[in-house]
């Protein structure tokens, strides 16, 4: 019988300076079978990957405002391409942010209504499960991950909150663990209280919750894992596609 | 020709304002129980090099519009000239 040879997918991860998780982010890409490429927000350079992953900190020191002036940097000219291949693209945190103030998805994100920074573990339902990081859960289902933000509040326009209903554009909401949503448990305010979105082609999504911090049973819950899984499958499909 | 502009940076009315509100609740403390809706915005100053002033003016928007501001939270106005606030080392 011939050897099968099963490909590895290559996940970029880019570090922008003020970057914390990105090394978290490639040892979860590894932990989950997939190659970790390390990306530079100087370079326009995608190293060939099959996905790109935006990971969270404080990107330029949060200058400006959380996103701000990295959703400017020069390898986000290739983000924009890649995304509009319909490549798969995942901002965590500040990678949320980033993405949303280059444009790529709909949104912001402001101080959380408590004016507290949050870092706990938190229940996130999940919404659909047409995006490359959802593609192995079903609508309904429940993860637990963890949040770490000062700034995690997501607000939107009347006309973008109509199309991201209209669309089904909601990825995750603020839940407890049976999946109930409501003020309760909304750590940061945010309207209806929204936890990730993605865009129209549903290739791009940006959460504010860490799924590259619970991956390892070891230091936590493991609600990242399904999130990791499903992106490497999403890429070995873009990949051989 | 080198133009002084000031942008002001104001969070979109009906917005929460976590931190107009934090600054609200402090003011009590310092016996000012009557200052109400306060706001917390930035101001960024800056000069820009240009052959007129409707070509600097055009470029501050634009620079306002694309980076200083972001257009789902935010509005923003542009002052210039005297009402430009000074910087530390200006004469």
């Amino acid at each position: 019988m011939p050897e099968m040879t099963v490909a590895t997918p290559r996940v970029g991860v880019i570090t922008f300076p003020g970057s914390l998780d990105d090394r978290d982010a490639l040892r979860a890409v590894e932990t989950m079978g997939g190659e970790g490429v390390a990306l530079w927000h100087g370079e326009h350079d995608l190293r060939a990957v099959d996905a790109v992953v935006l990971p969270g900190g404080f990107s330029y020191g949060d200058y400006l405002r959380c996103g701000a002036i990295a959703g400017h940097a020069p390898i986000l000219d290739e983000v924009r391409a890649f995304a509009e291949r319909g490549g798969p693209v995942l901002g965590i945190c500040n990678g949320f942010q980033i993405l949303c103030e280059a444009g790529l998805l709909p949104g912001a994100l402001i101080r959380n209504a408590s004016l507290r920074f949050i870092c706990r573990d938190v229940h996130l339902r999940v919404e659909t499960s047409q995006t490359p990081v959802t593609s192995e859960l079903v609508p309904g289902e429940v993860i637990e991950i963890p949040i770490k933000h000062g700034e995690g509040q997501y607000v939107a326009t009347t006309e973008q909150l109509r199309r991201i209903d209209d669309e089904g554009l909601v990825v995750f909401r603020y839940a407890d663990a049976t999946g109930e949503v409501g003020e309760a448990t909304n750590p940061n305010g945010s309207i209806d209280h929204i936890a990730g979105v993605r865009n129209e082609g549903g290739n791009v999504v940006g959460l504010m919750p860490h799924p590259e911090h619970a991956v390892d049973p070891d230091v936590g819950p493991t609600g990242g894992q399904p999130l990791f899984a499903s992106l490497l499958a999403s890429a070995l499909a873009g990949a051989s596609a | 020709m080198r133009f002084t502009f000031e942008v002001l940076v104001t969070l979109k009315p009906g917005l929460a304002d976590p931190q107009g509100k934090a600054v609200e609740a402090s003011l009590p403390a310092l016996g000012f129980s009557n200052a109400s809706d306060v706001h917390v915005g930035r101001h960024v100053r800056l000069d820009v090099e240009a052959a007129g002033h409707d070509e600097a003016r055009t470029q501050v928007e634009e620079i306002a519009r694309r980076l200083l501001s972001n257009p789902v939270i935010e509005d923003f106005r542009v002052l210039e000239g005297a009402e430009a606030a000074p910087v530390a080392g200006d004469a």
